[in-house]
């Protein structure tokens, strides 16, 4: 029998199972400040980071949740590889699937790719981003940055912008699904270009400025803009994207009090933040990493687990 | 002189339908009749007996890629879906744009003598829609449809001289409509699937603009044209205006386009891949429409075989195209829900009459005419079942599939090549 996967927001069924797994990574935040930060809850159990795509960060987050809780780790990364030797993604797959894996955290610039990986292996498959389409664990730390930094127990009726470049943005499709399900009201703020061609049953509500509505929010979520739109024709330049959607100085000091500020990183300081985010009081980009490894203990923990519990490694 | 007759079953050509036997000799048709007898026997028995089929889009890959289909195993893919003749398409490596390429694609379908191969020849050299293939040469040669199917010729000027130049020739240009530079990327439909699934998009538009820059240059230039594998709903309104007008416009549509949705590749199955991509419902309604009402001329497969491992890549990296040539019939009769005249009309002889293979193939039944022929069950349910196909790939998107109607038995040039569904060659 297959195990269980998670690579979209979708598959944890609604707010029941994204609140489940923000419960679990409270106690995962109390396992990580403890003096000795190890469980033996994943003993036992390998999991393989196999990341198509460069991002230090988001595979130190797996690999740190998965060795906090006693899984054995392997890495496979594409430069030392046999993809680059003409081996086919199945062939890669079921060669190292072969050496016994319980779980794959795959991250690929290409949609899709961990659906196709589950069509070829029996073990999990948790998608650390697939091109533009999906981000789940980042769309869950989201959420519990937010409703702890917000000290609420869901996200009702709180308004969150998300600003730039949609289209292309594995995070704003993830953090869509995620923050509508626990009930957040969310605008999507871009020039059209910037969006996706129809978001024909998309729950949000779309502007084109930021302007008009910045006093408003309880969060802004900044995307990250990437220097190649220019060369599509996408936006003008940086300059003028920066102007008409970039947090300047002039729309931080339009931000309610209590609002937060993020970001999934890296930062285009100058860009989308043209303020220094250290002086920002609502901003927690920090929190949204620190909160990263906590997030994908609870994720391993809940597919990976046979339900021994959390307690330490005596 | 030994005879066949094909015996017990319905005759279905241009002239209507009967109950009457077929006998064959030296390769023409002698008599059609009630209780004929010969050396051999076939036994048509609840089938119809029809002119064989032609495809106006099959890609053999060979020259270049025989890891995915060579000419011969293509003939039998083509022999075994009850077409007597293809249009092989100019996408191999070394392209059709010399004849000893075309040569070497004729005489290999010879060889195989599963079916006739047309080569279509190159509109330019390369494909590249810069400088014109040796369009006279290769005409001369016997070649009657020239396309760079795969990619369309981008540059207008390009096009407009190469329909005068083919006027002059009276050889048709058939174009593979797409935009190129609105389609850089592009994985599936551009529409609210591509948007939630994170992948490129290939607008419509980018087909539609082309198909009207076409209409319009045939209008200026008087070159007959052939429009490839029409997928959108305003394709199929500006052809039936350029055949309001008059105009010396065809049309094909491919089974994939009337019986398959974007709604698909939410799977991310690389089998859904094709170009022009799968689009929507409303698409499949007007392509139907539209090859009931006679402004899409014919059904082609657009037969594009991939290998397993082309095909194992990610969805954005894996090549677009899927199996056809075992299918068509099957999803003609089950989905279109047109008669069966209607049905071997846009698989025989419009085709055949687009192609410029009319003398031989998908012609009356009768007395004098080449028997080239399929005899098919129009009823018989089967499953489709990869493994099972002649292809020498596997990539079909309907596996699993329980379809309706198959070829039963086929005859090429007076030759039995398929016998009860084998091939015998």
């Amino acid at each position: 029998m297959s195990r269980p996967h998670l690579r979209s927001i979708e598959e944890l069924g609604g707010a029941d199972g994204i609140l489940e797994l923000l419960d679990l990574t409270d106690h995962m935040v109390e396992v990580n400040a403890r003096p000795m930060p190890k469980v033996p809850a994943l003993r036992g159990r390998t999991v393989v980071s196999l990341f198509f795509e460069d991002s230090t960060r988001t595979r130190m987050s797996f690999e740190t949740a998965a060795k906090r809780l006693s899984a054995d780790t392997m890495n496979f990364s594409v430069s030392t590889s046999s993809v680059n030797k003409g081996e086919s993604l199945r062939d890669t797959i079921e060669t190292v699937e072969a050496m016994g894996v319980d779980a794959f955290v795959v991250r690929h610039k290409s949609s899709g790719v961990p659906w196709q990986i589950s069509r070829w292996t029996q073990a999990s498959v948790i998608n650390a981003g697939d091109g533009w389409h999906q981000h789940p664990t980042q769309a869950l730390l989201d959420c519990y940055t937010i409703r702890t930094a917000l000290g609420r127990p869901s996200l009702d009726g709180l308004r969150i912008a998300i600003v730039g470049d949609i289209k292309h943005s594995r995070v704003a499709r993830s953090d869509v699904e995620a923050f509508a399900a626990l009930g957040a009201s969310v605008v999507l703020v871009a020039p059209p270009t910037l969006l996706p061609p129809s978001i024909e049953g998309w729950p949000v509500e779309v502007r084109h400025e930021l302007d008009g509505l910045i006093g408003e929010l309880d969060v802004l979520y900044l995307l990250r803009m990437q220097r190649e739109r220019m060369t599509e024709a996408l936006v003008p330049s940086l300059r003028e994207y920066t102007a008409c959607f970039g947090l300047t100085p002039a729309r931080a000091a339009r931000l309610g009090k209590h609002a937060l500020v993020m970001h999934p990183g890296p930062m285009n300081r100058g860009i989308e933040i043209a303020v220094d985010p250290s002086e920002l009081p609502g901003s927690v980009i920090t929190q949204q990493v620190a909160n990263g490894v906590a997030v994908r203990m609870a994720v391993l923990f809940k597919l990976l687990g046979s339900g021994t519990g959390l307690g330490s490694d005596t | 002189m030994s005879s066949l007759v094909i015996k017990g079953g319905r005759v279905l050509d241009a002239d209507g339908e009967r109950v009457a036997d077929v006998r064959v000799e030296g390769g023409v048709v002698t008599e059609v009749g009630a209780g004929l007898s010969g050396d051999r026997t076939l036994d048509a028995s609840g089938c119809y007996v029809s002119p064989g089929f032609v495809d106006l889009h099959t890609h053999l890959r060979e020259p270049g890629r025989e890891e995915a289909e060579t000419v011969e195993t293509g003939s039998r893919a083509a022999a075994k879906g009850g077409f007597t003749a293809v249009v092989a398409m100019p996408n191999t490596e070394p392209p059709h744009d010399s004849l000893a390429v075309v040569e070497h694609v004729r005489r290999a379908g010879e060889r195989a003598g599963l079916c006739e191969v047309a080569p279509s020849g190159c509109i330019t050299m390369g494909r590249a829609g810069e400088q014109l293939a040796p369009m006279a040469e290769l005409a001369a040669a016997g070649v009657r449809l020239f396309t760079d199917d795969g990619n369309g010729v981008q540059d207008p000027l390009v096009m407009r001289r190469a329909m005068e130049y083919a006027r002059g020739l009276g050889v048709t240009l058939a174009q593979h409509c797409e935009v190129a530079s609105l389609t850089k990327g592009a994985v599936m439909h551009e529409g609210s699937c591509c948007s939630r699934l994170g992948l490129p998009g290939w607008p419509a538009l980018a087909e539609e603009l082309m198909v009207f820059r076409d209409i319009e240059l045939a209008r200026l230039t008087g070159c007959r044209i052939h429009l490839l594998h029409l997928s959108t709903v305003r394709s199929v309104e500006l052809v039936r205006a350029a055949k309001a007008d008059g105009l010396p416009v065809t049309a094909e549509a491919c089974p994939h386009h009337f019986t398959l949705t974007d709604e698909l590749l939410a799977s991310y199955d690389p089998v859904y891949k094709v170009n022009p991509p799968l689009r929507t419902a409303a698409d499949v309604a007007a392509l139907k429409a539209g090859l009931a009402d006679g402004t899409i001329d014919a059904i082609a497969t657009d037969h594009a075989p991939h290998p397993s491992e082309a095909k194992e890549q990610p969805l954005d990296q894996a090549p677009p195209g899927m199996l056809g040539l075992e299918t068509a019939l099957s999803l003609a009769i089950g989905e279109l829900g047109l008669d069966l005249p209607r049905v071997v009309a846009l698989l025989s002889w419009r085709p055949a009459a687009i192609a410029g293979l009319e003398a031989r193939h998908g012609g009356p039944i009768a007395p004098g005419r080449p028997a080239n022929l399929a005899v098919f069950d129009p009823d018989l349910t089967w499953t489709v079942v990869p493994a099972k196909l002649a292809s020498k790939s596997r990539n079909t998107p309907y596996a699993g599939r329980s379809v309706r109607g198959k070829v039963r038995h086929t005859v090429y040039g007076g030759d039995v090549v398929v016998l009860d569904g084998e091939a015998q060659r």
